[in-house]
């Protein structure tokens, strides 16, 4: 077992770990926050983005011990004093989930992508996303709520 | 309050977006064992021997069983709800295999221990001495004479056979100017649900068994865990949670259901199974796997007399829910919106050692649109017409139709949807750039394709459907109860799976109620909340429960009004009501509001002699015919003739589903199942190998498409309202997906038709394209050299 301390949405975390421990299982079976789903085994879907150090990172890809004094933001550490981050409430008014499985990772993804290009055409954020999939919405509506966000 | 037909944002999108979806996996239950199944490596081999011992011995490891360990715990085995034919072959299907494994992933044991880790650490530590037996994955090599067996007892690997015939095709077809015949190949799909299926069962302090699963279908699976099991229907409680997508692939009663039902009824215990997405390629059911012959008869200026379809539809290795009658759910719909004077249809069920097929989006219809709008278009092609020509003067054009296949189409427009997807993508313009480009020599050359579409939903009328030996009915139940202060809480038969019901359903009760939607709680997926109901499958929710949402709040305004009548002394006739206020007719002062009389109906003191107290009602709604959504989709293409690279460059999809509740969830729905349907045409495609491995099994190497592969999608609607309920809807689940595949491959076809090339198998990958395109060049040349 691995001693680390991780930051995690602003709180710090201190825990033992596997050395094999997944960084999103020790986010969601040892710290609670199940808001980061696992939709594959090959980093492939995306579902598992979280943010480290600010920057978006599939934690199905990264062991525990990995993100040991760094800090992770997951989807329940978005929200600000109950107002939803833009990306979020782009999300919600463009109808950019259905089933709500992939969005986590989704909205991660876009946080990060719009951090670093704040003005970006629909071509690039269709190439941005594209380590994050979806089955429901055909994409259509999370690239217009993209850039929506990007507007906002 | 007119909520029908508004944009109403979702009333389900705070918690999935701030990281509080209930999905299975989710869900913490105090001392939860996990379980995890060992499955076969082999597509067909005897199993001598499993040996559970070592993994007993290991880490953190409660129990492991073998399938002989657990059989009588589900005498029997798991259940198939449709014996399509009489001459059907159902093989017992254990969910723990015993004699032999029949596809690459059927579980042979299970491992439970104290945590994930350790059960699949010990899962490895199962020994399983396998003799293999030699696998047959294609369904025309498993009907060939001396194909391996997949069951014993299922002679040639026949499953059923299973006809429809209506009119003298035979005779049509021999004084038919014009015949084309096709072949195609819809290849197998991987349904692909973003959420990996899971499931937990709990027994609960009285001895009900709790099962908390990714279904779409809770009520139905109670009745089969009931019938499977032996337990009293009574003692089971399932739970649908927020599950993460279905597609039809979480309709049904799987193995790993009855497995944690065994387990936490032996070991006392909550134990949950939670699928790997690799695991999941092999242990979900896939879609489609058809080979299908359809020819048309025609005369000679194009019009389509009679169709003839011959399926041979994979089964997989064991049938599930609906397994053999997929292929019927598309048997009526192979003249497509067509009016043709004969039909011939017939399909063969066939056993193969693969993962066992079943509903995907679409199911059935998506196969049936596909061959039609191919061979509509072949037929265009050898008579040198327009293939919008040639669609127009074969539209069924006056409703209700009557259609060859012998159901009746309620109504439609489809000129209206054509005639809007032309407009709306510039057909001349397209058709000019397409010729210019031509005439260029141009290394990406444009094609244009179409499909228009009718399908049937709602899986419907519960008579036909025990006409077709189908195991249930097709009505859906719903509640509405107005509370004392006004709120109004409706329980829904039907479950929702990111279909946006909570918002949709809330709209129809609103608008009627004169409610704010905010003020309507949605109540669905757990028997022990809504004990009755038929489940989420279909396009059904709308244009079955929707349609019973809105007689049970008819049943409400009723019961309001009597109690209104009484309180303010009046005849029930003299009310007027609006919006949730009823009026004494000349005097508008005299009023009370539905709110006021829930109210009065709770606390009781003044109601109508006999009137029960309490304001809900329930409606059970059994459809008088399937609904008949319809519409026309155009895709345009760029196809690299040096490449064989095809982009998806335009989409148009102009749908007719009737009334529209909610546009935005209506237009979600369909850019959705665009995106599916294209990703047959171009990516998507489980693949065997000759020894029956998966060879795609994972998100690896099977292709769902992202954002980067796709465009942006333009619609837009008709609305023909169905006259068969009185909301006027029609259901929009699998529009996208029946409607886009065809459009897509013609699209392809087009841009190379005039090199000659008239066939491309799906999925129309960079590799097939260029071998098409290098084929018709050759043959182009070889025809040259004999002139």
């Amino acid at each position: 077992m691995r001693q680390i301390a991780v930051t995690v949405n602003g709180r710090r975390q201190e825990a033992e770990v596997e050395p094999r421990q997944l960084l999103v299982y020790f986010l969601r079976e040892q710290l609670g926050l199940t808001g980061t789903n696992v939709g594959c085994d090959t980093s492939s879907c995306g579902s598992c983005t979280v943010l480290l150090d600010g920057e978006s990172v599939k934690s199905c890809t990264l062991l525990a011990v990995q993100a040991d004094g760094h800090e992770v933001t997951t989807i329940e550490g978005l929200a600000t004093d109950g107002a939803l981050h833009p990306v979020q409430q782009a999300f919600h008014e463009n109808h950019a989930l259905q089933c709500g499985f992939c969005t986590p990772g989704m909205v991660m993804a876009a946080v990060s992508y719009l951090k670093e290009n704040p003005k970006p055409t629909e071509s690039e954020v269709r190439h941005a996303l594209e380590g994050n999939l979806c089955r429901c919405t055909g994409y259509h509506n999370i690239v217009k709520a993209v850039l929506a966000a990007a507007e906002a | 309050m007119a909520a029908i037909g508004e944009a109403v944002l979702r009333k389900e999108d705070a918690r999935l977006l701030t990281g509080q979806g209930r999905y299975v996996d989710n869900l913490r239950t105090a001392g939860t064992l996990h379980a995890v199944v060992v499955r076969s490596p082999y597509a067909h081999a005897r199993i001598d021997r499993v040996d559970v011992s070592a993994a007993l011995a290991a880490d953190g490891v409660v129990a492991a069983f073998t399938g002989a360990d657990l059989a009588d715990a589900w005498p029997g085995g798991l259940p198939c709800f449709w014996p399509v034919s009489d001459d059907i072959k159902m093989p017992t299907h254990l969910p723990l295999a015993t004699d032999k494994a029949r596809f690459a992933g059927d579980g042979v044991a299970v491992v439970v221990a104290e945590s994930r880790a350790q059960a699949k650490d010990a899962a490895e530590l199962v020994t399983v001495d396998y003799q293999p037996l030699p696998a047959v994955t294609d369904v025309e090599r498993a009907l060939a004479p001396n194909a391996p067996l997949v069951h014993d007892d299922v002679p040639g690997n026949r499953c059923f056979t299973w006809s429809l015939v209506t009119g003298e095709p035979e005779r049509v077809f021999a004084e038919a100017d014009v015949t084309v015949s096709c072949r195609f190949r819809q290849q197998r799909l991987i349904p692909a649900a973003m959420e990996p299926r899971g499931t937990l069962c709990e027994i609960s302090a009285a001895g009900d068994v709790v099962v908390t699963t990714s279904t779409q279908a809770p009520h139905i699976l109670r009745t089969a865990f009931s019938l499977v099991l032996g337990i009293p229907e009574a003692k089971i409680r399932v739970i649908a949670p927020d599950v993460g997508g279905g597609f039809g692939s979480k309709v049904e009663v799987y193995a790993e259901d009855m497995i944690v039902i065994a387990l936490a009824r032996k070991l006392g215990r909550p134990v949950k199974w939670t699928e790997e997405r690799s695991e999941g390629c092999l242990a979900t059911i896939h879609g489609r796997d058809v080979v299908q012959e359809i020819e048309l008869a025609a005369t000679s200026d194009g019009k389509i007399r009679a169709v003839r379809t011959r399926l041979k539809a994979a089964m997989g290795a064991y049938l599930q829910a609906v397994t053999p009658g997929v292929p019927l759910l598309g048997a009526w719909l192979y003249a497509g919106c067509y009016d043709v004077d004969a039909y011939d249809f017939h399909c063969t069920g066939v056993f193969t050692t693969t993962t066992p097929t079943d509903a995907y989006r679409g199911a059935g219809r998506p196969e049936a649109t596909y061959a039609i709008e191919r061979a509509i278009d072949a037929l265009a092609r050898k008579l040198g017409r327009d293939p919008v020509e040639i669609r127009r003067l074969n539209f069924i054009d006056e409703f209700p139709a009557d259609i060859a296949s012998g159901l009746q189409i309620d109504s439609g427009d489809y000129h209206a949807a054509l005639d809007r997807a032309l407009e709306l993508i510039g057909y001349e313009e397209v058709r000019r750039e397409q010729a210019e480009r031509r005439s260029r020599g141009d290394v990406k050359q444009l094609g244009i394709g179409l499909s228009t579409y009718v399908e049937m939903c709602g899986l419907a009328p519960s008579r036909i459907l025990g006409a077709l030996k189908y195991g249930a009915g097709g009505w859906e139940s719903l509640s509405v109860r107005v509370l004392p202060t006004g709120t109004v809480q409706v329980m829904s038969g039907t479950t929702p799976h990111g279909q946006g019901h909570a918002t949709t359903f809330s709209q129809i009760v609103a608008d009627r109620l004169g409610v704010d939607v905010a003020d309507v709680e949605f109540l669905a997926g757990d028997t022990a909340v809504v004990p009755t109901g038929m489940d989420t499958y279909g396009s059904r929710s709308l244009p079955v429960g929707g349609v019973a949402l809105y007689h049970a709040t008819d049943k409400v305004i009723a019961k309001a009004r009597r109690i209104v009548a009484h309180q303010l002394e009046a005849s029930e006739d003299d009310l007027e009501y609006e919006a949730g206020r009823f009026s004494v007719k000349g005097s508008p002062d005299k009023a009370m509001t539905v709110k006021e009389a829930a109210f009065a109906a709770w606390a009781a003191h003044n109601l109508p002699d006999g009137l029960e107290p309490g304001l809900e009602a329930t409606h059970v709604y059994d459809p008088p015919n399937f609904s008949w959504p319809a519409g026309c989709h155009i895709a345009v293409v760029d196809v690299d003739t040096e490449t064989g690279e095809v982009e998806l460059t335009r989409y148009v999809a102009v749908d007719d589903v009737g009334t529209v509740i909610n546009p935005m969830i209506v237009d979600g729905q369909v850019h959705g199942g665009i995106a599916q349907g294209v990703a047959q045409a171009l990516w998507e495609e489980a693949v065997y190998d000759e020894d029956g491995n998966l060879v795609t099994g994972s998100l690896l190497n099977y292709l769902v498409p992202s954002a980067a592969e796709l465009p942006s999608f333009v619609l837009d609607r008709t609305v023909t309202p169905s006259p068969t309920n009185p909301l006027g809807v029609k259901g929009v689940g699998e529009t996208g997906t029946i409607a886009s595949t065809p459009a897509v491959v013609n699209a392809v076809l087009d841009a190379l038709s005039h090199l000659g090339v008239t066939d491309i198998d799906m999925p129309t990958t960079p590799e097939r394209v260029w071998r098409a395109i290098q084929e018709a060049s050759a043959s182009a040349a070889d025809q040259g050299g004999e002139r």
